[in-house]
Formats: structure tokens, C-alpha cells, sequence
């Protein structure tokens, strides 16, 4: 139970943080923090026993429909639980800084901590359905993440562009995972699932769940083309954009397809589907970063090209590729998430995001300057940072992968050069360089602002230094888990002057470059002018705002206040069932036999016919009663030939009736006239023989067919000794079923207050003045 | 017999379905009682027909005894005899106040589609 408790935990603080903020104010970040740290410390002490096997745990949650609440704690859930929760503790204490005094503090750390029980569910969960669940309360917690500051259109809008885009993916997720578990004979335990992946991999499905799950991935991790969202959900105060762009909401994707990788990996289509999207997407958030001018927008783009490398690395899918994305994973984690709070801190101190008016910030700014220094030092792949080694080993795993090898590397050296440069805008020239354009009055905003990003600077320094540790400990279990089997790992800081190592510089130089040029590709950028439906974006806009045009039309269709045609539908509609149902028999089970008809029934029968045809062309209205008259009465007959004599006393007294009401009533209405066109009689009445037709077939049908045996023989047995009556059909009705005759009753006397009141109206009005008729009135609110 | 009264509840509903689908609220209504006969018809057919045995329990007998009619789709018939009468008379009530208030009795112009 220890993993649903965990969970619980944190839902139950999010739902107190509102009261602890209440109560402790400026502490209340100190506090909160404690939470996730106590687990980044719990998860610490976890990892020598996962790295023997993983830890499982069940439990049942709806076992009819094989979704448990299951948990699998192995090297790659360890390690995304530890980046989850430590630097998720940094953020907290980071938004008690960056948010102080806000008036929605408390909300905002529930919200927080609801998203990070989703995050932790999700990277845990061993059930599909489990993961599908906290997949989507990730994207609806997010949601309310990005969109904290819903007073600002910009917010909800990107808040809102955020949700349908992961929201969709996660649709397509969800029916992905349902084939998944259907290929493998249906169950949805990630562990049973692993057992069966050659049998995955044979099935039919196994194309259609591999696209499904891909789209799921991709649009959460920002993808091309759907990496559109992510720049925008810059709109989020930095700890949000700090928290979700580094180790959590965007690395769900890269979680799910490392997850995947032994069950859906290895095929033709995983590698190149999986490459291509990742390389693309490591372009083109690479080149579209560069341009920028904006702190966080920089950030945001290079966080997509990042997470482009990370898939591209899955896609090769050598154990190399493992082991590179899972440093860089690490790298770009803490890197991201610093910087992204340096950002924060600048905007929150300086009062602007825009590079260029930016300058000298480290003379006023030391901790925070540093940390950025630190952090941008890392993501240039400076040694002897964690950074480089990542970059080492990955340009090493891109020289080794089995297919293009060169062409992935060359896009790989353009993309890890174009993010220099953009580490040296965001990280390095504000601090250290064009001192006069220091904005006035900055100054450190206090502990809360520089402790979490100096820790994730000094842990990518840390790391680069010792990275035994973290390969032994971390990474190695972890890549055990993606590839399925043990691998060593073995990190080392210097490999000598060798291949990559040259590239490395060549990089550098490149990156160097590229920041002299950095004015050169604003410009550029400015001019170019994409048509609004070529770019995803416009794509996008151009889907949800014919929303509301589609769905008024669909409206306009569907319900369009016509009786006639919500009839046509109804009744076309069942016609098709029941024709479909009548036309799957094998044969017709009925003989078609008019034998033993006497002369007299055919003559009733012909009767009623006819005067349903002269209803039917009746002009007059006198003509159109008489004719129904006399099928009342034709019925009636039936009745009584057919042993029904109190149907038939009944229908006989409802039909003088009818005819009688009518009479009088109808004197007041207007003549019959023609007012369809020859098309519409037609249409109706080509509805009208089906619906007879098959009308005729179910009455043959219903009296071949019996269910249930027959409770008439109950009636016939128990009318005279319980019943005390000998005419059994008023027995049923009085006495066994007297309940129905009385609702029967209450139906007819609501009726007759109906209509006495309707009656009745009429009369009121009628001492209305002349000038004011009732006749004058309708029509005027009928227009 | 049986086949003659399915092929008649048939022409019955065809005429009432034709009848429900005209602009006119009297041939509405005059529809809706044809529907209503074609399915008294239905379940009337669908019981099993037998002539001359009428579902009562004879004198001096304990029970009822072999043959006779099917009292149960007759009791439900005469229920929904009754009740397609008080919806009927309402119906008819409802049509001729709308008359008077609007002086239509046409579907299409009470919607305010033409006219």
C-alpha cells in the first residue's frame, strides 16, 4: 500500500494547502516543501532494493473490468520519482517566493500538489488504465497550472490550448492501450504485458496501437507538430513553466515511450516513426529558439528541441541511445528547471523578460547569477559539467545508431549548437556582459528565490564531477528498465581527445557563432511571414474557431424545430434497425396461408381498407370522420369475431365518441387541403409503406415468438377462485392488475381537466373586446 | 385470418404513419388514432387468434377451460383503447384552442416557417 499512500498523501496535502497557506503565509512554501523532499528522501533509501527487481504492489480497484490500482517501482519510475518529488520541493519553496502575497497562493499550491500526485501516479502506475487516468489528470491539472491567472485572456487561452491539444492525445492514448491490451489477450498489467511482446508485436493491432500511442506521446511532449503548445503555455507563472517544462508534464511523453520501449519497441515503424518525430522536432525547436527575445519564450523552444533529442534517442534504440537519454533526462531536468526560475526571478526583479534590455545582472543578482551561470554552463555542454557528458555520450550514440547515422549526427551538432547560443542569451550575457543596461533597483529577492536553482546548478557541477554515482545508482537500474536487461553503466567525465570529443568543440564554435549572429536571425525571423494555415498553430486556431460554426450547423440540422422531421428521423431510424434484424433471418418463419378465410372477413377487411383510403384522399372534413367511423367500427367487429367481447363494447362506445367529438370540434376547424409538394408525399409515403411493411412482418413474427412461458394460463385458473369474477379480462383489470387500471384512470381524468380547462379558457377570452382578439393576439406571437 | 389482419395493422400504421408526417394538425391527429387501431390490431394477432371462446369462466365450472381466447393482450388492448381515447380528446381540445388563439392549423406556419 506503500505507493497508493504516497499518492493519497499528496492529494490530501493539496486539498490542506489552502489552510496551511492560510495560517502560515510567507512559511508556508518552507513547509509544504517538506512534503515532496521527505519522499525525494524516501525514494533515496528505496533504490537498493529496486535495483534488484522491481518493487509491485495491487490494488483492486474495478477487477470486473481488470483495472487495478497497481504500482510498479522500478529504475526508470525511481528515477522520475526522484526528479518529481526533489525538484518539485524546490518549486514549491520557489512559488513561495515567486508568489508571495498573492491572493490565490493557497489554491495555487492545491493545484500544484494535485498535479504532482498526478505526475507521481502516473510514472508509478503498472495498470494501463491507472496510467491512462493520471495520464489525463496531469493535462486537467496542468490546465489549471497554466491557467492561474485567469483573469488574463493570453492565460486561459493558452491554459485551454494546452488542454485539447494533451487532451486529445490522451484520447488517442487511452484507445491505444485498450488495443494493446487487446492484442495481448487482455490484460492491462504493464508486467504481464512485458511478458507478452512478441505476441503484441504479431498481432494485427499492434500497427494501429503503436500510432495511437505515439500521438498520445508526442502531443504531451511537445512533439512537432504539436509542439505549438508549449511556447504558449508560457503564459504560467515561472515556478509553473519551471516545474512542468523541466522534469514533469512535458517528460510525461518521453516517460511513456521509455516505458513502451520494450513492449511496442524494436519494429520498423517504432524506430522510424519515433526518429523522425523526435529529429524534426529537435530542429525545428532548436532554430525557432534562437530567434527569440523573450527569456521564457527562448527557454520554451529549447525545451521543445530538447525534447525532441531525448526522443530521437529513444527512437535509435541502441543501449547507448538508453544511456544518453537518460543523462541527458537528467541534465536537461536540472538545467531547465534552473533556468526557468532564473528567468522567473529576473522578470519578477527586473521587470522585463526582454533580452536585450537586459545587462550586468550578476553584480546585483550573485546567488541567482550563478545558479544561471552554472545551469547555462551545463546545458552548452561545458565540461566538467553533467552537460557534457550527456552531450558525449549522445553524439556518441547517434555515430553508433543503425540507420543514417551521419544525418543524425550532422542535425544533431546544428540543434546542440543553436542551443549554445541560446543558453549563452539566457544565461550568460545578462549577467556577465553589457553592464549599462542594467535595469535600476535590482536586487536578490531572497532565499526562497536562488536556493532551488543554485542546488540544480551546483547538482549538474556536482554530477559532472562524480558521475560514478549518479550512472550506478540512477541511470543504471533505469536503463535496465528501458532495454529490458542489465547493462552497465559506466560514466566518466574525460574520454580523451577522440571523435566526439572533437565534435564537442566543433560545437561549441559553431554555438559561438551562431550568438555572434543571434541580431542577423531576429531580423530574419521578423520578416518571415508564414501563411496563418501552413503553421501548426494556425492550424489549430483555424480548427477551434469552426467550432462554433460546426456545431450550429450540426444544430440547425439535428434540431430544427420541425416536428415533421424529428418523426422522419425517429422513424426512419427504427425502420432501419428493425429492418435489419427482420432481413438477418434465415427465412421467414411464418407460412403465408389465407386458407379457412371466410368470404365475410375479407369483405371487413377490404371494408377497412377502403375507408382508410378515403381518409386518406378525404377533401372534406365530414368525409375524413365518416371514414374512421367506420374502421372504429370495422375493428370493433374483428373484436368480435375473435372472441373479444368487452374490446369490442369498448371500442364501439370509444368510437361513437370519437366520432361525436370530432363532429363538434371539427365544425370549428378549417377545410382539408393539399399543402405538400408532390416530392415531400412522396418521400412520406415511401416511409409510410416501409414502416407498414415491416409493421405487418412483426405482427406474423410476434406470434410465432414466446420468450417467457405464458402467464395467461395464472388468469384462467385463479379468476373465479381469487378473482371471484368469471369474465377473466375484467378480472385482470380490476383485480390482478387493478394497480394499472388505476393508473389508467388517473391518465383519463388528467385528460378530462385538460381539456375542461382548455374549455374553459376559451370562454374567459371570450369577453375580451372585439379589438383585441384572441385570433389577432396569436398571430401576432406567431410572427 | 392472421395473415389478413398483420397485412391490415400493416396498411393501418402505413396510413397513419403517412398521416402524422402532414402539415395539418387534423390529419395528426386523425394519424395518430390509425397508428394506435394498427396496434390494438398488432397485439390483438400476435395473441392468437380463436374464434367463439371468449375468455369466460362458464357456469358451474372452477376455472376456464380449454379453448379459449387469450385474455391477456386483451386486457392490455382495452387499456390502450382508453387511454389512446382521453389522449384523443385532449389532443383534439389542444388543436381547436390553438386554432382559435392563432388561426392556423398548419405545423409548419404555427413554427412561423411560411405563411
Amino acid at each position: 500500500m506503500q505507493f497508493l499512500t504516497i499518492i493519497l498523501l499528496l492529494f490530501a496535502v493539496a486539498a490542506a494547502a489552502p489552510v496551511v497557506v492560510r495560517f502560515t503565509r510567507d512559511w508556508s512554501g518552507w513547509l509544504l516543501a517538506l512534503f515532496p523532499a521527505g519522499l525525494f528522501v524516501w525514494g533515496i533509501t528505496r533504490l537498493p532494493d529496486v535495483a534488484a527487481a522491481p518493487l509491485l504492489e495491487r490494488v483492486a480497484w474495478i477487477p470486473s473490468l481488470g483495472v487495478s490500482l497497481s504500482f510498479r517501482f522500478d529504475g526508470l519510475s525511481a528515477l522520475f520519482f526522484l526528479l518529481i518529488t526533489g525538484i518539485g520541493a524546490l518549486v514549491v519553496i520557489y512559488a513561495g517566493g515567486y508568489l508571495k502575497g498573492a491572493p490565490r497562493l493557497g489554491r495555487f499550491h492545491a493545484f500544484l500538489f494535485l498535479f504532482m500526485a498526478a505526475m507521481l501516479g502516473l510514472v508509478l502506475s503498472d495498470n494501463l488504465i491507472a496510467l491512462f487516468v493520471f495520464w489525463e489528470l496531469t493535462s486537467i491539472t496542468s490546465f489549471l497550472l497554466i491557467g492561474y491567472n485567469h483573469e488574463s485572456v493570453e492565460s486561459r487561452r493558452s491554459a485551454l490550448q494546452a488542454l485539447l491539444v494533451t487532451g486529445a492525445g490522451g484520447l488517442a492514448l487511452l484507445a491505444g492501450l485498450i488495443l494493446i491490451a487487446a492484442a495481448a489477450g487482455g490484460t492491462f498489467e504493464f508486467s504481464e504485458l512485458l511478458q507478452r511482446a512478441e505476441q503484441v508485436h504479431a498481432s494485427p493491432l499492434y500497427t494501429p496501437a503503436l500510432f495511437l500511442v505515439l500521438l498520445g506521446a508526442f502531443t504531451k511532449s511537445a512533439q512537432a507538430p504539436f509542439h505549438f503548445w508549449l511556447p504558449g503555455a508560457m503564459a504560467a507563472p515561472a515556478p509553473v513553466s519551471a516545474y512542468l517544462h523541466s522534469a514533469t508534464m512535458v517528460k510525461a511523453g518521453v516517460y511513456l515511450l521509455a516505458r513502451m520501449t520494450p513492449l511496442l519497441g524494436g519494429s520498423a515503424e517504432w524506430h522510424y516513426l519515433v526518429t523522425f518525430a523526435g529529429a524534426a522536432t529537435m530542429l525545428v525547436g532548436a532554430l525557432m529558439a534562437f530567434a527569440q527575445t523573450d527569456l521564457k519564450r527562448l527557454l520554451a523552444y529549447s525545451t521543445v528541441s530538447a525534447l525532441g533529442m531525448l526522443v530521437l534517442l529513444i527512437g535509435i534504440g541502441t543501449d547507448l541511445a538508453a544511456k544518453a537519454m537518460l543523462v541527458f533526462l537528467v541534465v536537461h531536468s536540472l538545467y531547465k528547471g534552473a533556468l526557468f526560475m532564473v528567468a522567473g526571478s529576473v522578470d519578477h526583479e527586473a521587470g522585463t523578460r526582454d533580452v536585450r534590455r537586459l545587462g550586468g545582472l550578476l553584480r546585483v543578482l550573485p546567488f541567482t547569477g550563478a545558479a544561471a551561470i552554472l545551469a547555462a554552463l551545463s546545458m552548452t555542454g561545458f565540461p566538467p559539467l553533467l552537460g557534457f557528458i550527456g552531450k558525449e555520450l549522445m553524439y556518441e550514440a547517434k555515430l553508433q545508431a543503425p540507420a543514417a547515422a551521419l544525418l543524425l549526427l550532422a542535425s544533431g551538432v546544428l540543434a546542440n549548437a543553436a542551443n549554445i547560443a541560446v543558453a549563452l542569451i539566457v544565461g550568460i550575457r545578462p549577467f556577465l556582459a553589457a553592464r549599462e543596461r542594467r535595469p535600476a533597483g535590482v536586487h536578490e529577492g531572497g532565499i526562497a528565490f536562488w536556493i532551488g536553482p543554485l542546488l540544480m546548478g551546483s547538482m549538474g557541477l556536482l554530477f559532472g564531477l562524480f558521475p560514478d554515482v549518479l550512472g550506478e545508482v540512477l541511470i543504471e537500474p533505469a536503463a535496465a528498465a528501458v532495454r529490458a536487461t542489465q547493462l552497465d553503466v559506466d560514466l566518466a567525465l574525460w574520454h580523451g581527445v577522440n571523435l566526439v570529443f572533437l565534435l564537442s568543440v566543433f560545437t561549441v564554435v559553431l554555438g559561438v557563432l551562431l550568438f555572434a549572429l543571434r541580431r542577423l536571425a531576429r531580423r530574419f525571423a521578423g520578416r518571415v511571414r508564414w501563411p496563418a494555415l501552413l503553421t501548426p498553430t494556425g492550424l489549430y486556431h483555424g480548427a477551434v474557431g469552426s467550432l462554433p460554426g460546426a456545431a450550429a450547423a450540426t444544430t440547425r440540422l439535428m434540431q430544427n424545430g420541425s416536428l415533421r422531421s424529428y418523426l422522419v428521423t425517429v422513424i426512419v431510424a427504427v425502420l432501419i434497425l428493425l429492418a435489419r434484424a427482420l432481413l438477418s433471418l434465415p427465412a421467414f418463419p411464418v407460412e403465408w396461408t389465407l386458407e379457412g378465410v371466410a368470404l365475410y372477413e375479407y369483405g371487413l377487411v377490404l371494408l377497412i381498407i377502403a375507408a382508410t383510403v378515403l381518409v386518406l384522399v378525404a377533401r372534406t372534413r365530414l368525409v375524413a370522420v365518416a371514414g374512421l367511423g367506420v374502421i372504429g367500427f370495422g375493428v370493433s367487429l374483428i373484436f368480435i369475431f375473435y372472441s373479444a367481447p368487452d374490446l369490442a363494447i369498448t371500442q364501439i362506445l370509444v368510437e361513437t365518441l370519437t366520432v361525436i367529438i370530432f363532429v363538434l370540434v371539427v365544425a370549428r376547424l378549417p377545410q382539408l387541403r393539399k399543402r405538400s409538394s408532390f416530392f415531400t408525399r412522396l418521400r412520406d409515403g415511401t416511409i409510410a409503406l416501409a414502416s407498414g411493411a415491416v409493421v405487418t412482418a412483426l405482427a406474423l413474427l410476434a406470434a410465432e415468438v414466446q420468450f417467457r412461458p405464458s402467464i395467461s394460463g395464472f388468469f384462467a385458473e385463479n379468476s373465479l377462485a381469487q378473482g371471484f369474477g368469471r369474465n377473466v379480462v375484467n378480472v385482470i383489470l380490476v383485480d390482478f392488475r387493478a394497480l394499472d387500471t388505476l393508473g389508467e384512470i388517473t391518465v383519463i381524468a388528467v385528460a378530462a381537466f385538460g381539456v375542461y380547462a382548455l374549455l374553459k379558457l376559451r370562454r374567459t377570452e371570450d369577453e375580451i373586446p372585439d379589438d383585441l382578439s384572441a385570433s389577432d393576439e396569436g398571430k401576432e406571437e406567431s410572427t | 385470418m392472421q395473415l389478413l389482419l398483420a397485412i391490415l395493422s400493416g396498411v393501418l400504421f402505413a396510413a397513419g404513419v403517412f398521416l402524422i408526417l402532414r402539415r395539418s394538425l387534423m390529419r395528426l391527429v386523425l394519424g395518430l388514432i390509425f397508428i394506435g387501431h394498427a396496434a390494438n390490431l398488432v397485439i390483438f394477432t400476435a395473441g392468437g387468434l380463436k374464434g367463439a371462446a371468449p375468455a369466460i369462466v362458464a357456469e358451474g365450472a372452477r376455472q376456464l377451460e380449454q379453448p379459449y381466447a387469450d385474455p391477456l393482450p386483451q386486457a392490455l388492448i382495452l387499456t390502450a383503447i382508453v387511454i389512446s381515447f382521453g389522449l384523443f380528446a385532449f389532443f383534439l381540445v389542444l388543436i381547436k384552442r390553438t386554432y382559435q388563439a392563432s388561426g392556423l392549423d398548419d405545423l409548419d406556419e404555427l413554427d412561423g416557417r411560411k405563411g
